[in-house]
């Protein structure tokens, strides 16, 4: 028993080296994320008001407040979202549950999807640029800077949709299909249910990648800061304003740093919303 | 017609006599399996299997373990369309009618042939929406209906007691054993004439064991049941006919089919003898 001892207290030490080491790296986390939120509400808050959220920008955004970019940016998140989310979320149903998953097709989607997820977003914008703006003739607008970030927006849905559509039991399949269930029924009933959390935490990532999206717009919905009558104006995002007021306007700091505070509370209340949602979704199904 | 005119075939794979069921002479067969291989990826699992299953009897599969007893019953009620790599060849015949027939609907089929699978398979939703589930896909929506056969299959596996004030928890809350149950219930719900159970009561203890093994008695000569167990004194307990499978190179073989006693009993191949006095397997 005696020289079993040290084998057993260097067991343990290295088991607490372990958690240790995991609790730190949390620690630096947390620490990294509430470090910037302190920056920002220390820099912003006193220049954030109602009026700072309900007013359209004047002298270049040193006064005045983003009222018609909060109402820019959300509707170019709205045609991101509407147009990719059917889209990329047929391909991931397409792509896990009819077509086997070494067949070439699908290895073709997949790297396609792959590609596109790496390419860099000022690459995005001057296609963007190029079709919507110009071979689409849809000019500056809010509709081409939103389709554009619907093509950014499709690799992270579809492999997030996919690999969320992957982690539901083949079990469920197989004892649905026993039952007599044709496939639209399992995958309406049983397994979009299931994926749900993961479909909607991809749908988060990607409108946070779209909400803190400035190159991609700049080419196609541009950064004029009026208040936009229809899909077809152009419109400023917030992330571009927030980048134009630090970049090109002297002075602009202030309320820079006030609408990085109200970027970064939305993209925390749609992570807590959606969580919230998919716990939500995840409980009815139970029930009913 | 009486059964003492019954003739006793039993000694090919193909016709034996009824032993228990609906009092009839010539016993019907339900599923008539030809010429059975199975492939999976180019491997062999199962290598020529052609046996007869009669209606309204119990038939046994024993066999060692990976002897292709679960890939049988898949083939039966096409469920191995749905593995990737996974390729059949022969003829199935369910109420004589071919399976792989362009006609022939996999939906239909597997209501008519129903399933339960090895390990308890309930969906993570509500008891009662487990059961609801496949009758509402079925055509059976009327709500009191879905709750009388609900309730009914419940009792029908001893569930009921246990579970009919909370039929709104989900379905994963129960233990292994009722998970199981609730998969039987889910797959008599449908009322189907076929039942293959792949081993239903490994995951039950000795209790639950016997309410299954008592309701499969009870199932005997309304439904047709072929049921995988290993535990032998069970097929003896329960089995009308029994098949025994045994992996001879690479790919599973059917040994020997006959009526339960025979082979238990006398046993006309070593390889039985040996499996059914426990010496090999
Ligand atoms: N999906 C699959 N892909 C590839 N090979 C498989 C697959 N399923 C089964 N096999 C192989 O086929 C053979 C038969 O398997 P099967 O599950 O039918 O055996 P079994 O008799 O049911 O065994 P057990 O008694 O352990 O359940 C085994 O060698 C197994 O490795
Ligand atoms: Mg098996």
């Amino acid at each position: 028993m005696r020289e079993t001892t040290p084998v057993h207290t260097r067991k343990v030490l290295r088991d607490r080296g372990v958690q240790l080491l995991i609790y730190a790296s949390v620690l630096l986390i947390s620490t990294v994320f509430i470090w910037i939120l302190a920056d920002l509400v220390r820099g912003g808050l006193a220049h954030l008001s109602w009026e700072f959220l309900m007013e359209s920008p004047r002298d270049a955004g040193r006064t005045g407040g983003i009222a018609s970019i909060l109402v820019s940016t959300l509707l170019i998140l709205l045609v991101a979202v509407l147009t990719a989310v059917p889209i990329a979320w047929t391909t991931a149903i397409l792509l896990a549950e009819f077509i086997a998953v070494d067949s070439a097709f699908g290895k073709a989607v997949r790297f396609s999807l792959h590609v596109l997820a790496g390419v860099p977003s000022i690459v995005f914008g001057l296609f963007g640029n190029a079709f919507f703006s110009i071979y689409l003739g849809l000019g500056f607008s809010i509709l081409s800077g939103g389709l554009t970030l619907a093509c950014m927006l499709l690799p992270i849905l579809a492999s997030t949709a996919e690999a969320g559509l992957r982690t539901v039991p083949n079990a469920y399949r197989m004892s649905a299909s026993a039952l007599g269930l044709t496939r639209t029924a399992t995958l309406v009933h049983l397994i979009l249910p299931a994926a749900a959390p993961v479909l909607a935490a991809g749908l988060l990532l990607g409108i946070g990648r779209a909400l803190a999206e400035t190159a991609a717009l700049l080419f196609t919905s541009g950064y004029v800061d009026r208040m936009p009558d229809s899909l077809l104006d152009s419109g400023r995002a917030l992330a571009l304003h927030i980048f134009d007021l630090s970049m090109n306007v002297p002075g602009g700091d202030m309320p820079a740093y006030a609408s990085a505070l109200v970027l970064v509370s939305l993209l925390l209340c749609i992570n807590i919303l959606a969580m919230k949602f998919a716990y939500g979704l995840q409980r009815r199904k139970i029930r009913t | 017609m009486n059964s003492s005119q019954c003739t006793d075939k039993s000694d090919t794979f193909t016709l034996g006599p009824l032993e228990a069921g609906p009092v009839c002479c010539d016993p019907q067969p339900a599923i008539q399996v030809r010429n059975l291989s199975l492939l999976y990826d180019g491997k062999a699992a199962l290598d020529k299997v052609t046996l007869d299953i009669f209606q309204g009897c119990i038939t046994a599969l024993i066999g060692p373990s990976g002897c292709g007893k679960t890939s049988f019953l898949s083939a039966i009620n096409r469920l191995t369309d749905l593995i990737p790599g996974c390729h059949v060849t022969g003829k199935i015949l369910v109420h004589n009618q071919d399976i792989h027939h362009p006609d022939t609907h996999a939906q239909t089929l597997r209501r008519q042939v129903g399933m339960v699978f090895q390990k308890p398979t309930p969906f993570p939703l509500s008891i009662r929406r487990n059961l609801s589930l496949p009758l509402n896909e079925h055509g059976i929506t009327q709500k009191t209906e879905v709750a009388a056969i609900t309730e009914h299959v419940l009792r029908d596996v001893g569930l009921w007691d246990e579970v009919h004030d909370r039929l709104d928890a989900s379905a994963l809350s129960l233990s292994g054993g009722q998970q199981q149950r609730l998969c039987i219930a889910r797959a008599l719900a449908l009322k189907p004439q076929i039942l293959l159970m792949d081993e239903p009561c490994s995951a039950l203890d000795p209790l639950a064991s016997g309410i299954v093994e008592d309701l499969i008695c009870r199932l005997r000569g309304r439904y047709t049941i072929v049921i995988v167990t290993h535990n032998l004194a069970q097929a003896r307990r329960i089995a009308n006919y029994a098949a025994f499978f045994w992996v001879s190179g690479r790919a599973g073989q059917l040994i020997e089919f006959g009526r339960c006693q025979h082979i238990f009993e006398s046993p006309s191949h070593e390889l039985t003898a040996a499996y059914v006095n426990g010496v090999r397997g």
